[in-house]
């Protein structure tokens, strides 16, 4: 049912890293409102366990059973601010698409076992190299493709992510962004990398499109976006743009590219995130405007959405860069040339739009509001720092597990 | 151990620095950049002993890709480091008696900045280098946004994302020549080795991308257009950076990270890059005559002189390599010069337009005189330093071919008559109500504008130790690029 192999472990360790981190955001950030705290922490947990279900399936139907219990957690999640509204359309949204995903991927894994008379990944490899495929099998394949690229939020799958990322309350938007978008892109690249491998030429030019549509449009909507929410989840789409472009790799073995920018990206964001919780809370609003004069409010805040954002756009020595670097060089390796140079432009433009944030924070005329960390904030904001700091300068560690 | 020190000591210092406060910022600054000019020193009397040998280190640092931390100074880098040593505390000098907002930070980033030049020009490792090359992005773009004029905003976006646009094409040339290299390696002795096993079709690729990220940053016509009002809306000791010392990173790398890695891309896309360089003499010379505001007229000098060096240095012969060192070092000295007098008149005057000036001789004759000096030296008159190196690049051009050379000389025409027009209406005539008030030279900047002008005739009179430091590191370059 399930195989724990460096893969499983290195992507449950991270996700473990992650919920941690989250974690200890999350006692404060629950502070005044919810009665039952317990409830959303234990909720928390339900999440990584099917991240971690998803990191080791061997077998569909562990598959489907660990993205389920990853979804439903997250749907209650994403509405756990019970008297906002948009919380609350959040959630909805959330689940009315989600469940039409996971309806596309049972079906998808029926026919795969009608076509294979197998849930096991292992069998059904065995099935695609022999060669003789009924074509039952592609529409089954195409079908779980089709779900899995609605789980990574990739264009034209990605409309839910900005209006639930929006909607959902801040913390939340943090773990949908980091742990859920890691554990469906593990999912995603072991289901491929194990099971449909020798049957990756069939579907080559649909993920090409879809990795130029994503890093492209992802890219270029974040440009125009004021909502601070919105900005991260286009970058996340920009993000998971790059991501594919390792998946379309994955030839060569590129589970070490996709681990490490996964780490990379995720630090960055929780970092970010945690600076903009505090911010949001102070000033009530989660507009781009809020960060106004934050450098010279809170130097120190500053200074680290400064180097997170920095990562996430790719400059030395943060590991965003090198997570880039893995990334553009895994695709030359295959010859993916016009798909990199589209990912190098568009990082150009990448650049435009975090820096927003830092011209925002840096240029613009601060209010009298101050903006107050706490300690567990701001050890959570250094950890994230230094971390993006030393795995962008000592990628080694990382880099040898596979 | 001598490498490490003299790389990581800006590094240091820039957190002491930060550390010491507002009030203590600028002395400390001055005083850790002075203690990294006397490592500098004793590294150069190491080096006339032992030569570049004993600078080398290496040690592994990641293993997929196989990127080392290979750092090295030949003739060619140390005389760079020298170049960034002797400068940065001139530059933090420069500051003084001037109000500078947060000061802790401004000066900390300006060694920030010196940690990351250095480590440009010392590193022997692509993806080492690559780095370094970006993190001299975020010192200079930080203290052009927070220390610099009121149109800042856009135009400091505008030049980030130019440059890092060449920078990503770089990336993806170092990533392309990593895979076409047999031993798929970063460093540059294997780059070097192995340059004549890549095709000529994919260095003609490889050519571009490097090519382009150094013209940006360069600037080389016509990829120059983020620079003038970089330069004007930077602080003054931000451009005296830009202009004194980032820009030859550009120079330097087309030295040592274009020519010899890809000698067949140059042989196929010299020509074209020469004719360039030559075509954006002559513009920028043109350009530089119309201008009104000093800051841009400076500006556009600039990317004249540069043009010249980088010409020199696509004329692939060893004086116009030699022009284009002993210039990169005179360029770095009189830029500095020409801005920080421009910034003088600004603090005076709060005014840098040509017009209503006037005058200023009159009430300043310290000052006339070492403006005067700083001018001659940029219009490159005998016995300055501006003159041994564009009299040796012109030959190196000449050599190469002798219609560039004729249009390149008019850099030297073109360069008194904007130089010359603009010190005439600045400083000379009958004085305005603007500068009738001007105060002559506090000491901080006697003491810059001395140094300074003493270095332009010294360098003048006796370049022979740059030449000697140098020709050894650049013949065997030269040796990589002509292809037998």
């Amino acid at each position: 049912m399930m195989r724990v192999d460096n893969f499983s472990v290195a992507f449950s360790g991270l996700a473990i890293v992650l919920s941690a981190l989250i974690f200890v955001l999350s006692a404060d950030f629950y502070h005044n409102e919810e009665k039952h705290i317990s409830d959303y922490l234990a909720i928390l947990v339900f999440t990584l366990c099917g991240a971690m279900i998803m990191f080791s399936f061997s077998n569909m139907a562990m598959l489907f059973l660990g993205i389920e219990i990853l979804s439903i957690s997250l749907y209650i999640m994403a509405g756990s601010k019970q008297h906002d509204v948009r919380s609350n359309e959040a959630g909805f949204k959330y689940f009315l698409m989600g469940s039409f995903a996971s309806g596309f991927l049972l079906f998808g894994i029926a026919l795969i076992y009608g076509a294979t008379n197998s849930f096991h990944i292992g069998n059904i490899a065995a099935y695609v190299s022999a060669g003789q495929i009924s074509p039952m099998f592609y529409v089954g394949m195409l079908m779980m493709l089709v779900a899995m690229l609605f789980k990574v939020a990739v264009v034209p799958f990605h409309f839910w992510s900005p209006d639930v990322y929006e909607g959902s309350p801040a913390l939340v938007t943090a773990f949908m962004s980091t742990l859920v978008k890691i554990a469906a892109f593990g999912a995603f690249y072991r289901l491929f990398y194990l099971c449909f491998f020798d049957s990756l030429n069939y579907i080559v030019i649909i993920l090409g499109v879809v990795t130029a549509a994503t890093i492209i449009l992802g890219n270029l909507v974040a440009l125009s976006q004021t909502n601070f929410k919105r900005l991260l989840a286009y970058s996340g789409i920009s993000h998971a743009g790059y991501l594919m472009l390792a998946v379309m790799s994955m030839k060569t073995g590129t589970a070490s590219a996709i681990f490490y920018y996964a780490s990379g990206y995720g630090i960055a964001t929780i970092g970010s995130f945690a600076v903009a919780i505090l911010v949001f809370k102070a000033m009530k609003s989660e507009n781009i405007e809020a960060f106004n004069g934050l450098g010279k409010k809170n130097p120190f805040l500053a200074a680290a959405l400064t180097m997170s954002m920095l990562s996430l756009a790719g400059i030395p020595p943060f590991a965003g860069f090198l997570g880039k670097y893995y990334i553009f060089s895994e695709a030359i390796k295959n010859g993916l040339f016009g798909l990199t140079i589209t990912a190098i432009i568009t990082s150009i433009i990448g650049v435009y739009y975090y820096f927003k944030v830092i011209l925002a924070m840096y240029t613009k005329e601060a209010d009298e509001t101050s903006v107050q960390s706490n300690i567990a904030y701001t050890t959570i904001i250094i950890v994230c720092v230094s971390v993006s700091l030393l795995l962008g300068l000592f990628p080694d560690k990382l880099m040898n597990i596979f | 151990m001598m490498t490490l020190l003299i790389l990581f000591f800006p590094l240091i210092a820039s957190i002491l620095v930060f550390a010491s406060g507002n009030n203590l910022a600028s002395k400390v600054a001055l005083l850790l950049a002075a203690a990294e000019l006397a490592i500098t020193v004793y590294v150069y009397s190491v080096y006339k002993q032992t030569g570049a040998d004993s600078f080398y280190y290496f040690k592994e640092w990641i293993s997929n890709p196989k990127i080392s931390f290979h750092l090295g100074m030949d003739g060619l880098s140390l005389l760079m480091v020298i170049l960034t040593n002797f400068l940065t505390p001139i530059i933090i000098l420069s500051a003084f008696n001037r109000n500078i907002e947060n000061a802790k930070a401004y000066f900390s980033l300006i060694l920030f900045m010196q940690f990351a030049l250095i480590g440009v020009f010392i590193a022997y490792d692509g993806l080492l280098y690559y780095i370094f090359w970006e993190l001299a992005l975020i010192p200079i773009y930080f203290i052009a946004l927070r220390w610099g004029g009121p149109n800042r905003v856009p135009v400091t976006l505008k030049f980030f994302i130019y440059t890092l646009a060449g920078s990503l094409l770089m990336l993806f040339g170092f990533i392309m020549l990593y895979h076409y290299n047999p031993s798929h390696s970063f460093d540059i002795r294997e780059l070097y080795d192995n340059a004549s096993k890549i095709c000529s079709c994919n260095q003609s690729w490889l050519f571009w991308m490097f090519f382009l990220a150094f013209a940006i940053k360069i600037p080389i016509v016509p990829f120059h257009t983020w620079q003038a009002d970089t330069y004007k809306e930077a602080p003054t000791q931000g451009t005296m950076l830009l202009a004194g010392i980032m820009l030859k990173m550009g120079t330097y790398s087309l030295l040592r990270w274009l020519l010899p890695v890809v000698p067949a891309g140059v042989a196929q896309w010299g020509p074209l890059a020469i004719t360039l360089c030559v075509i954006g003499i002559v513009y920028a010379s043109v350009i530089a005559i119309m201008q009104k505001d000093l800051k841009k007229l400076f500006a556009y000098s600039s990317v004249a002189h540069v043009g010249l060096i980088a010409a020199g240095i696509f004329s692939l012969n060893i004086q116009g390599f030699q022009g284009s060192v002993v210039q990169m070092m005179a360029h770095g000295v009189n830029v500095v010069g020409l801005f920080f007098c421009a910034d003088i008149i600004f603090n005076r005057t709060k005014s840098l337009q040509v017009e209503g000036l006037g005058g200023i001789r009159n009430v300043a004759p310290q000052f006339n005189t070492m403006f005067m000096i700083v001018v001659l030296g940029s219009v490159a008159l005998p016995l300055t330093n501006g003159f041994i190196g564009e009299f040796l690049l012109l030959f190196g051009v000449y050599e190469y071919n002798t219609w560039l050379s004729v249009f390149s000389g008019l850099t030297i025409i073109l360069g008194a008559v904007y130089m010359f027009r603009m010190f005439q209406r600045v400083m000379l005539g009958n004085t305005s109500e603007t500068t009738s008030v001007f105060k002559d030279l506090m000491w901080n900047e006697k003491i810059v504008l001395a140094i300074i002008a003493i270095t332009i005739i010294v360098m003048g009179i006796y370049p022979k130790p740059v030449f000697d430091m140098a020709q050894p590191a650049l013949q065997s370059i030269l040796d990589k690029v002509i292809i037998k």
